[in-house]
This record gives structure tokens, sequence and C-alpha cells, in this order.
């Protein structure tokens, strides 16, 4: 059992590091900016000189995909980051306050989680007309993303807050800021890290399905725009399947190396605790 | 008198909900930079050019329809009258003058049947898949099952689709790529050409909510297995079949159905892509419509009756939920 956790975390870090030197490596080598149009010939077939060929635009398939690559791994590490560090804020100031404050942000949580957040996206991308900045896109992101972790850290401080090391940290004077950092942090650690992954999974995909739909900023390579303009241009009834296969592709071979992380860390935690 | 308190503040609980999901779609648009009237106006004057006199009335009547007159105190106001009290959107600007009402009325009964056929057939299978494979955890069978949920579950739905319209109706031109429905309603030939147009989409819904299922039934199943009666009732001499449904089943059925009300919200935005990707003629292709044609009533339109959908979707689940566990009967 031990050691099929160990491959399943081993395979799903190694997809994701793949992910992050394409991303974050490579388009350092690539010899032209790939979002200008007509740089290459268009609609090349795969060759050593262009190895996913080239699109309908002009561009060569395999460096728009790093790029692309690269701008959705951001919009999903900024997104994981904030949403975590709200959520768990929010979450343990409702567990550990209770009464009024507790009742009134479950009530929160409960609403935006149950509420569907892709129309109100929509409308929030469709009033941006297109000129938001990958940084904005990831914070309207995080508006629908925090309810999660909080819930989650709310159950824990309701849990440990009764624990008696938390109380004995309380008598002796400690700060509640210090309780949570000392106390607190290593127990939440492992599935904050846990949810950290799983968001930038939601993030990606989210702003993947506003650009297609075509309310994103085309202008910015994003896994999601670049499916928008192959179906813009009839990369489907004109068998240009490189071009829109290698976004689709890359997005699942991506998200089965996030979710494999996730799932192989959280075992691994599960194992180092003896369970 | 219990069950009473339970299904009042389960009630208010849902109204809350709708209401914060509907004052978030009031406010966001008048507080962004644009303005829908200008937008509006700016387009019909690049079409043909109008008097300046037309233009302002216009302006007044687009006011008018967008409920946009009065402070921003009174728009609200008319504006939850409105949408709770009659269901009233005003009219569609791309279809004129029909009420956006109409339109979603239209289209909810296609979004319902897909996401209902799908989130059952992918949560009954789901959970029986997950159920077996949990029960017999250590046989390579139930690994390799759970090694391909665990492959599609991570895959967005309209990822999924986009793989398959690739597939199916390109590579391999099996299905049609667009939905369209032939021949008058409950003829064979409309029913027919229904199921062929909803067979992809319907099938890329499974085939993604079904991984999650199989994945945390597994986990849940493999527990109980653990636990003290199970051991006891195989020593008593219950049946597979016995142990299954009497015992693992029964305690892994209560969090299986409170993640059914709190997926609800999830499925419902994966299925708009779904049914946009596909041409499906449901609410979410109206709602892609309605952005891509600035059509302000039928956003907001589209947008509220999503919210109460989903809303009385988890409502449902969540007061059936008492019912389906003896312990918590009107908590």
């Amino acid at each position: 059992m031990k050691r099929k956790h160990n491959s399943r975390l081993l395979a799903g870090f190694a997809l994701v590091s793949l992910f992050a030197l394409l991303g974050f490596v490579v388009p350092f080598f690539s010899p032209e900016d790939p979002r200008v149009w007509n740089t290459v010939p268009r609609n090349l077939p795969a060759s050593a000189a262009h190895l996913l060929g080239t699109t309908s635009l002009g561009q060569d398939t395999f460096w728009f995909l790093t790029w692309a690559i690269r701008n959705s791994l951001i919009i999903g590490l900024i997104t994981a980051v904030l949403a975590t560090v709200i959520g768990l804020v929010v979450g343990l100031t409702a567990g550990f306050r209770g009464g009024t404050i507790d009742r009134v942000l479950t009530l929160l949580m409960d609403s935006f989680i149950v509420i569907p957040s892709l129309p109100i996206l929509i409308l929030l991308a469709s009033l941006m007309k297109g000129r938001a900045s990958i940084i904005l896109v990831a914070g309207v992101l995080v508006i629908f993303n925090w309810p999660w972790p909080a819930r989650q850290a709310r159950a824990s401080a309701l849990s440990l807050r009764e624990r008696d090391f938390v109380h004995t940290a309380w008598f002796s004077g400690e700060s509640p800021l210090k309780i949570t950092m000392r106390e607190l942090l290593p127990f939440i650690s492992s599935w904050a890290l846990g949810n950290l992954i799983n968001t930038v999974l939601v993030a990606v995909a989210t702003e993947g399905a506003l650009a297609v739909i075509g309310v994103s900023n085309q202008a910015q390579a994003t896994l999601g725009t670049m499916i928008f303009w192959a179906m813009q241009h009839q990369a489907l009834l004109a068998e240009r399947w490189l071009w829109i296969g290698s976004p689709v592709v890359a997005i699942m071979l991506l998200f089965i190396g996030l979710f494999l992380t996730q799932t192989g860390l959280s075992q691994y935690s599960a194992t180092k605790r003896g369970r | 008198m219990r069950f009473l308190v339970f299904l009042g503040s389960r009630i208010l609980t849902f109204l809350m909900v709708v209401w914060i999901g509907i004052t978030t779609a009031f406010f966001v648009p008048r507080f962004a930079p644009s303005n829908p009237v200008e937008a509006v106006l700016a387009r019909l004057d690049s079409q043909k050019s109008f008097q300046p006199e037309q233009i302002q009335a216009m302006r007044e009547s687009l006011m008018e329809l967008f409920g946009l007159k009065g402070t921003l105190l009174q728009q609200y106001g008319s504006f939850l009258k409105r949408v709770l009290v009659s269901g009233d959107f005003g009219p569609s600007l791309t279809v004129y003058p029909t009420p956006v009402s109409t339109l979603v009325a239209r289209a909810l009964p296609w979004s319902l049947g897909l996401l209902f056929c799908s989130t059952i057939i992918a949560w009954v299978l789901g959970n029986s898949i997950g159920l077996i494979a949990g029960y017999w955890k250590d046989r390579t069978i139930s690994r390799i099952l759970e090694g391909t949920a665990i492959l599609l579950y991570p895959i967005p739905y309209y990822i999924l689709a986009l793989a398959l319209i690739i597939l199916f109706a390109y590579v391999f031109p099996i299905f049609p790529f667009s939905f369209s429905a032939q021949g008058q309603p409950f003829e064979w030939a409309f029913i027919k050409s229904v199921i062929r147009g909803s067979f992809l989409p319907a099938l890329s819904m499974v085939t993604v909510g079904l991984g999650w299922w199989v994945i945390s039934m597994k986990a849940l199943a493999s527990n109980i297995m653990e636990e003290e009666y199970v051991y006891f009732a195989r020593l008593k001499g219950v049946s597979d079949g016995g142990i299954m449904r009497g015992y693992v089943l029964r305690n892994a059925l209560l969090p299986q159905v409170t993640m059914l009300a709190l997926q609800l919200g999830g499925m419902f935005s994966g299925a708009l892509l779904t049914e946009y990707l596909f041409g499906y003629p449901g609410v979410g292709t109206l709602i892609a419509q309605a952005v891509l044609g600035s059509d302000y009533n039928m956003i907001l339109g589209t947008i509220s009756f999503s919210i109460i959908a989903v809303a009385g979707a988890t409502l449902i689940i969540d007061l059936a939920y008492p019912f389906l566990d003896p312990r918590i009967r009107y908590r």
C-alpha cells in the first residue's frame, strides 16, 4: 500500500513539474513573441522546426502553448494563494469567535458555495469588456473560491478550540494570533496545501471557461483563449487537430497531474500520522 | 413542531441564498464602468443615424426598460419586487419584444432535463461502482476502476465535451456536432433527434460527474468495511449483498447526499458551457447569447433564474435529508 501512495505522488509531481518547466522556463527560449500574428508561415504540419505545427494566424503552436500554460498557471497560483489565505482567516475567525459573527460568516460561506458561480463570473467578465489583466481575473476568481477553505477552517477551529493544548496555551497567556500560528496551523496545513492545489485547478478551469465563451481578454495567451481562437478560426472543420487539440490535452494532463499530487500528498500525510 | 422549526430554518437559508445571489447580480453591473443604455444607443447609432431628440426619447425608454429610473435604492426595490413577485425581467433586446421570462421558460425544461438526467445517472452509477470497488478494495478490478475515475475526475466538463466533439463528431462522425430537434414534439423523429443530440452532452457530464462519486464512495465504503459492526455482521452470516446494502451503503449514503447538494452549483456551471459548446437549446446557450449580444435584461433574468433553480434544488435535497437518516430526524 505504501509504495502505491508514493507512486501516485511521484507521477503527479512529475507531471506538474513538467508543466512548471514548460510554463516558466521554456518561454524564455521562444524565438519570437508567439502572440504576434504572422511571424511564421500559416497552417504548417508538425515538424522539427515547429514541434506542434503553426496556427491559421501564423503563430507557432508549441511556443504559444508554453505562453498559455504560463499565464494560466499564474492565474491559478494567484487565485489559490489569495483564496486560501482569505478562507483560513475568515474560517478561523468564525470558528473561534462563535455567536453572531459565526452565524453571519457561515451564511455567507454557504450562500457562495450554493450560488452557481459561472453565470456571475460571465457577467463580471463581460462588463470588463475583455480588457482585464491577468491579475484582475485572478482577483475576481477569488470571490467564489474562498468559501471552501473557510468552511473547512471553521470546522477544524470548532473541534480544535475544545482541545486541552489549546486551553493550556490560552490560560498560560498566549495571544490568539500566536495560538493560531503555533498550535493550530500544523493541524490545518496539510489540507490547506491540498486545497491550494485544488484551487489552482478550479481557477485555471474557470478562466478557460470564460475564455471559451469569449468574454475574457483575448489578447492574453491562456489555455482558454487558445481554444477560443482555434474555435473562432474553424480549427475543427479544417481538421487542424494540433491547434485545438494541444490546449485540450494540456489541460487534461495538467489537471490529472495536479489532482494526483493533491491526493498523493494527503495520503502521504495520512501515513505519516500513522493512519 | 420540531419539523416545522427545521423546515423554517431551511427555507430561511434558501431565501437568504437567493437574496444574496440576485443582489450580487443586481449590483455588479451597476458598479461596473460601462453603461448598458449608452452601449445599446451606440450600437443603434452605428447602424442608422438618428436625430438628437429621437436618441433622447430612446434613452428614456431604455432607462425605463432596464429599470434604471430613480435612485439606486428605488431601482433595487422595484427589481426585487419584479423578480420575486412576478418573475418579470422585461423584454429581451436581441429578440425584442419577447419577454425574458418566456425565453427562459422555453429553455429551462431542456436544461433541467439534461442536468437532472445526467446528475442522477452519474450519482447512481458512480456510487454503485464506488461501493463495489470499496467493498472488494484489494481486487485488481477495483484498482482499475478507481484509477480510471482518478484520471477522469479532474478534467473540467467543457474540456471533456470538446474532446468528445473532436472525437465523435469530427474524427469519427457518429454524432451531430450541434444539437437540432427535428419534427413535432413527441413524434418518433423528434424523440430520436433529441436523444441523438443529447447523447454527447450527457455523456460528457456523466463521465466527469461519475469520477467524483466513484472516488468518494470507494473511500467511504472501504472505511466502513473496517468497522466492527461489519465484522460482526459477517460473523453472524449476513450475505455479501446484505452487508453491502444494509450496512455499508446505508451508512455511506448520507455524506453522498450532502455532497450532491453542495455540488449542484458546480454541476450547473459545468452544464452551462457544455450546452453552449453543443448548441443545446438550454439556459447555458441563452446566457452565452445574452452576454455576447449585451442583452442586459436577459443576462439578469437568466442569472437570477439559475440561482433560484440551483438554490431550490439544494433546498429539496436538504429537506429530504432527515428522511434518509433516522438519527437526525427534525434536527
